[in-house]
């Protein structure tokens, strides 16, 4: 049932540059497929062990800065005047190295701060966030800080024998999210559905328990953060690639709330709350600009995320599984528990 | 040497108004368990308050500042009130989402009520500096810096020397055993979260004046109270005071001899510095990691 409903919604998504023409609305599905994978990562801190970032968008910018500064080159000025100079890669190496350094930095970040919880996590990662957001703003030598990265080239891709493949159309680029985003999905999937899962929901459900019956708590929460900071980073570089320029705002902390809020109405901890919350609240703003202005969106977000917070706690998706499993539980006897981490 | 003097004239104003903001996120963030996102915005609140009143409809320049602190003292019950008193029991997370709602709203109603457009105070005090030496000092932020001490020890005495403080402290140490003898769990919340949102307001009432007034004005404003009350140590008023100046002292010389870009970046360096090698604070006696 499951696996049908995920076929029938990927062949549903595939299917969208086919009939849907209109490039504002095929450039809305791209940043919110872009959001959605950033919110997926998210989720697996967030939802499957626990843990509150709140500046999960500096993995995301490291990711784009990083993907569009290893495809654009640069030459910059060390302190003690070791000068470095890099020459221009094909971009699809910068994609790959953005993902690493993102995951580099989430075992860092990691490393460093899961020796605090709970409120002081959250705090700890803004800051992050934060400096980095400044370095982004003043290391002008490197990122041109306030003028921004421009003319950022469009993801290509090598094929030996066949030549090259360019992602510049915004067809293409709606499919190349969509691959990511399966890719990602597989990937959060199979480490969640395996015995290192497992132990991170150990560790979200009873920490103390978790470290009783021998769980690495350390060990499994840097595991989730490399993950994590490594797909964010890979959205972050398909979105360096796909808008052609990147300024410090990529770092704006109303990013990280978008993912928060995509993670919390979708359902966190199953793996299809941040697709559908993500694509809520990836199209209220082309629902809303019809009529109303950027600050009355922001204030009806703002509204509709402390709505979400009282009327649905827990999140639309595991609100829908549990009206599937009171309706199907009269015809079918299945056990409830089964089902609750396979969540389409 | 004038330069140093000069900058340490300056962590003395600005620090005692960073010191404001930190013992009201203080002690929501102590009693309440809340992690309070709208701190910054009721910081704004509290400036555009005192334009509303003072500019907008002319009242005295000192009037205008009580009343805005008033008004940011109603705005705290209200928040407190319809938000969070429903709240109750909800993890830490749940209702630090909900602040986060809250602080989206109040700053793009801000956005969308007074414009983008920063708007600046102007005040009854001489336009020249009082130089003393070769340290000049305007006789506003010197009104400032008196008013900020007076509002310190206004709360420092309210905390210990009242039967609302005591309540207060006894509900940070053990909120059953309070309830259990007669403390009105209920009311003290309200109190606090209204006491420290009037705190935040008057700091932004204070320094409104000073710099300009802008919708943004509070997004750096929460994130530094947090800087100032995790250095502090948790719930203690000291602490958050002294926190407030020694993030002041950091910027003031991070920007004075590091670089005027990474002023803001001060505040996030010791929060991290902070937390990895000494979490309880600097200040702290009880630990508090839970």
């Amino acid at each position: 049932m499951n696996r049908l409903i995920r076929y029938v919604a990927l062949a549903a998504f595939a299917s969208v540059p086919l009939w849907l023409h209109d490039p504002y609305l095929l450039n809305a599905f791209i940043t919110t497929g872009i959001l959605i994978i950033a919110a997926m990562s998210l989720n697996l801190l967030l939802g499957y062990t626990g843990q509150l970032s709140l500046g999960h968008v500096a993995f995301f910018g490291i990711g784009a800065y990083t993907s569009a500064l290893v495809s654009l080159g640069f030459d910059v000025e060390l302190i003690g005047g070791i000068r470095v100079v890099h020459e221009p890669w094909p971009v699809w190496t910068g994609f790959v190295i953005g993902t690493l350094v993102a995951a580099l930095c989430g075992y860092a970040v990691g490393k460093l701060s899961f020796k605090v919880r709970g409120a002081y996590f959250v705090i700890v990662t803004i800051s992050f966030a934060e400096v980095v957001r400044l370095i982004a703003l003043n290391w002008v030598e490197l990122t041109q800080g306030p003028l921004a990265l421009t003319s950022i080239p469009p993801m290509t891709l090598g094929l030996p024998g066949v030549g090259y493949l360019d992602f510049y159309s915004k067809q293409s680029n709606y499919y190349l999210v969509l691959a990511v985003l399966v890719v990602s999905y597989i990937v959060i999937q199979r480490l969640v559905c395996s015995r290192v899962g497992r132990a991170m929901i150990a560790l979200k459900e009873n920490e103390s328990l978790a470290v009783s019956v021998g769980i690495d708590v350390t060990r499994y929460l840097v595991l989730a953060a490399v993950f994590s900071a490594g797909i964010a980073g890979a959205a972050g570089s398909l979105y360096a690639h796909y808008l052609k320029i990147i300024d410090p705002d990529v770092f704006a902390f109303l990013y990280t709330v978008t993912m928060v809020i995509m993670v919390i109405s979708g359902g966190k901890g199953t793996l299809a709350g941040p697709i559908v919350g993500g694509l809520i609240f990836g199209f209220i703003p082309v629902a809303a600009r019809s009529f109303a202005t950027p600050e009355i969106q922001w204030i009806l977000y703002g509204l509709l995320m402390i709505i979400i917070v009282f009327v649905l706690p827990k999140g639309i998706v595991p609100a829908i599984e549990k009206w599937f499993a009171a309706s199907g539980a009269r015809a079918d006897p299945e056990p409830l528990q089964a089902k609750m981490h396979d969540a389409p | 040497m004038t330069e140093l003097l000069q900058h340490i004239v300056n962590t003395l104003i600005l620090g005692s108004t960073y010191a404001l903001l930190g013992i009201g996120l203080t002690l929501i963030f102590g009693i309440m368990r809340v992690v309070n996102f709208a701190h910054g915005e009721l910081y704004s609140f509290g400036a555009y308050a005192l334009y509303f009143v003072g500019v907008m409809l002319g009242l005295n320049f000192f009037l205008a500042l009580i009343v805005a602190v008033v008004l940011g003292c109603f705005a705290g019950a209200l928040i407190e009130v319809v938000l969070l008193r429903p709240m109750r029991g909800a993890d830490i997370d749940t209702t630090m989402l909900v602040m986060i709602g809250a602080m989206i709203v109040m700053q793009n109603g801000e956005q969308f009520v007074w414009g983008g457009v920063a708007k600046s105070v102007s005040t009854p005090f001489p336009e020249l500096p009082l130089v003393v030496g070769s340290i000049s000092v305007s006789w506003l932020r010197l009104f400032v810096f008196c008013a900020a001490l007076a509002l310190i020890g206004v709360s420092y005495l309210l905390i210990n020397r009242t039967k609302l403080g005591k309540a207060m402290r006894a509900t940070f140490q053990d909120r059953d055993a309070a309830a259990l003898m007669g403390v009105n769990i209920q009311f003290i919340y309200m109190a606090t979260f209204a006491i420290g949102s009037s705190l935040a307001a008057a700091a932004g009432a204070l320094l409104g004046p000073v710099y300009v007034i802008s919708p943004q004005m509070g997004n750096l404003a929460s994130l530094k109270a947090f800087a100032i009350v995790i250095l502090g140590g948790l719930g203690s008023i000291g602490g958050a005071t002294i926190g407030g100046f020694l993030l002041a002292l950091a910027e003031e010389l991070g920007a004075g001899y590091v670089s005027s870009g990474y002023r803001d970046a001060m505040g996030f360096l010791i929060i991290i510095a902070v937390l990895l090698f000494k979490p309880t604070g600097l200040f702290a006696r009880a630990e508090r990691i839970g």
